[in-house]
């Protein structure tokens, strides 16, 4: 369980995180989403404890991450790939992480195990892939068996393998009921990975919600129309209160209307259809659209009033 | 690779050890950092080569000019510290061992992994200290007495030689020593207010040798003041047995206590920007 309010981050005159308030629950994957830059590691280092925030504050467990009797325990973080020393063995860094929070040998062992390094663990880490490093990271956030996990872009670096095998693992420690929060700027691995997103633009929340609703919510459905007779048709569509926009590739988007009245509608003019197709926007254009909101600090409509003004 | 297996835990199932974190598994941790990287093998490595052998080569250099050398100079030649002045060279190496110690964890990223395990930040460099200082200690003293050995026996008669029995011999081993694991730990304290590794190397080089450089360099009467000050004379007086806190120089252990009040000053310096500066 991880809570925010109002959590504020300043360098200097920058806003880096800005009254963010949230909550990470337990028994499910819960993705932090938003473009680089957005303030996701900045959130992440303040939950850590690591930067302090300028104002607002966050816990884990009802704690702040100061305040942990034993930090390992309740709390593993992977927060950048290949943050290892490179003269020390990958067993040699989880062993020192261990120490301090009285971990035994058998618990290094397991973790290398379990992330799949026990054969290089004695090696030098500077030799290290960063897929490799990754990993290491991974095993370090393990290594205090902890309710809550935080992975900040944890596939960067792996090949396809490897990445399933992230998701997989993600998904699995969230069953056990563990609090798994997992930044990306990729809104497609989130909507494979997490039940849950938490979106930031500019350090602000934009959403909270469900993976699901994210795609249901979008206001990007709509409907493409390939016709010899277009602007006949868009007039009309027009008159009757749809907002369309001819794309570049010649198609016309027509929203407010849907398939069906599009299509009677053309068959009062007369005007041929060559194309009559619902789309519904993909997480990724569902997620863009949210986040360039934030970028150009707009309301919603943004994307509709680009359109009609181009009609007009 | 197949799903892990992960143990499974319930949410408040989790049975943490009792009390918390503390000195003792830091101190544990801090010794594991320093013996699984080379740099410390090389640093004291280095410290014990260069210490013994210099002091080797200069009594053996001495021993042979002996004949030859004026009655003047054979009257103010001090046995002791001709065998201990190659530990100026080592001070080098244990600074930038003390240096390395808090500066590769910024340099490589580990620090952030250091804070997470335990984020009470004056606690871990305290335990930093006491491991670095122990180390540095144990390895000063051991180049300091081998030297002291080797050089006086190196320096047989009918040259003339210490042994530990001969007045403020002891004194001057086991001081410089100390002043060696001092200077480490002072560089230690640099390095944590400094954070980088070239920028603290230069600010511990700058301070040990440049700065008595620009010292000499002024007029006499400003030079006479301040240059007692300086750790590198009061390393040098703690080499010699004839020293007697002269005009322009502390008493050894006045002087051995300067550098404490320093390094005591720039770790607690070090300690308070740990917690304020984000990591």
């Amino acid at each position: 369980m991880i809570e925010a309010t109002s959590l504020t981050k300043r360098y200097g005159d920058k806003l880096a995180v800005d009254q963010l308030s949230f909550g990470v629950r337990a028994g499910v994957v819960t993705g932090f989403l938003g473009p680089n830059g957005a303030g996701k590691s900045t959130t992440m280092r303040m939950i850590m404890g690591l930067d302090a925030p300028s104002s607002g504050g966050v816990t884990v467990n009802g704690r702040h991450y100061h305040d942990l009797p034993w930090p390992l325990h309740e709390v593993g973080a992977l927060l950048e790939a290949k943050a290892i020393h490179p003269g020390r063995s990958a067993r040699a860094h989880l062993q020192m992480l261990a120490e301090v929070n009285q971990i035994g040998r058998a618990r290094v062992d397991e973790v290398l195990e379990i992330v799949g390094l026990t054969s290089v663990a004695g090696q030098r880490a500077g030799k290290f892939s960063l897929g490799m490093g990754q990993r290491l990271g991974i095993a370090a956030a393990l290594l205090g068996d902890p309710e809550v996990l935080l992975f900040d872009e944890p596939v960067n670096g792996l090949d396809p393998d490897g990445i399933r095998w992230v998701r997989n693992l993600l998904r699995g420690l969230a069953s056990e009921g563990r609090t798994v929060f997992v930044s990306s700027h990729l809104m497609s691995e989130m909507a494979l990975t997490a039940d849950e997103v938490i979106i930031i633009g500019q350090g602000r929340l934009i959403a909270q919600l469900p993976t699901g609703e994210l795609l249901a919510q979008s206001s990007q459905r709509f409907v493409r129309v390939r016709s010899p007779g277009l602007a006949v048709l868009q007039a009309r569509l027009d008159h009757e209160g749809a907002l369309t926009a001819v794309e570049e590739d010649g198609s016309l988007s027509v929203r407010g209307l849907d398939e069906v009245a599009i299509g009677e509608l053309a068959a009062t003019i007369p005007v041929v259809l060559h194309e009559l197709a619902p789309q519904s926007a993909s997480l990724e254009e569902a997620y863009m659209e949210l986040t360039e909101d934030s970028v150009e600090f707009h309301g919603g409509e943004t994307s509709m009033t680009m359109s009609t003004g181009e009609r007009a | 690779m197949s799903t892990p297996a992960v143990n499974p835990v319930g949410t408040s199932m989790k049975i943490l050890p009792t009390g918390h974190y503390g000195i003792s598994g830091l101190l544990r941790s801090e010794w594991t950092k320093l013996r699984t990287v080379r740099s410390t093998m090389w640093t004291l490595g280095i410290t014990v080569v260069i210490g013994i052998g210099i002091s080797a080569l200069a009594t053996a250099e001495t021993r042979s000019h002996w004949a030859t050398m004026s009655p003047g100079d054979r009257l103010s030649f001090d046995p002791t510290s001709t065998s201990l002045t190659a530990l100026l060279f080592c001070q080098l190496a244990i600074g930038v061992l003390g240096v390395l110690v808090m500066s590769a964890e910024y340099g490589t990223g580990t620090i952030r992994a250091t804070f997470s395990a335990a984020p009470r930040r004056p606690l871990v460099l305290a335990a930093k200290g006491a491991v670095f200082g122990a180390v540095a200690l144990v390895v000063s003293e051991v180049v300091a007495f081998v030297s002291f050995l080797v050089g006086q026996a190196l320096l047989s008669a009918p040259a003339a030689h210490a042994s530990l029995s001969t007045p403020g011999a002891l004194r001057a081993v086991v001081g410089t020593g100390l002043y060696l694991a001092v200077i480490g730990l002072f560089a230690l304290g640099l390095a944590t207010v400094i954070r980088h590794t070239a920028g603290a190397i230069s600010a511990f080089v700058g301070i040990l040798l440049v700065v008595p450089i620009i010292v000499q360099a002024l007029p006499n009467s400003i030079q006479e003041g301040i240059r007692r000050f300086l750790p590198l004379r009061i390393g040098v007086e703690m080499m010699s047995v004839n020293s007697g806190g002269g005009l322009h120089s502390f008493a050894p252990w006045t002087g051995l206590f300067v550098l404490c009040a320093y390094t005591a000053v720039l770790l607690a310096i070090g300690g308070v920007l740990l917690v304020s500066r984000d990591a």
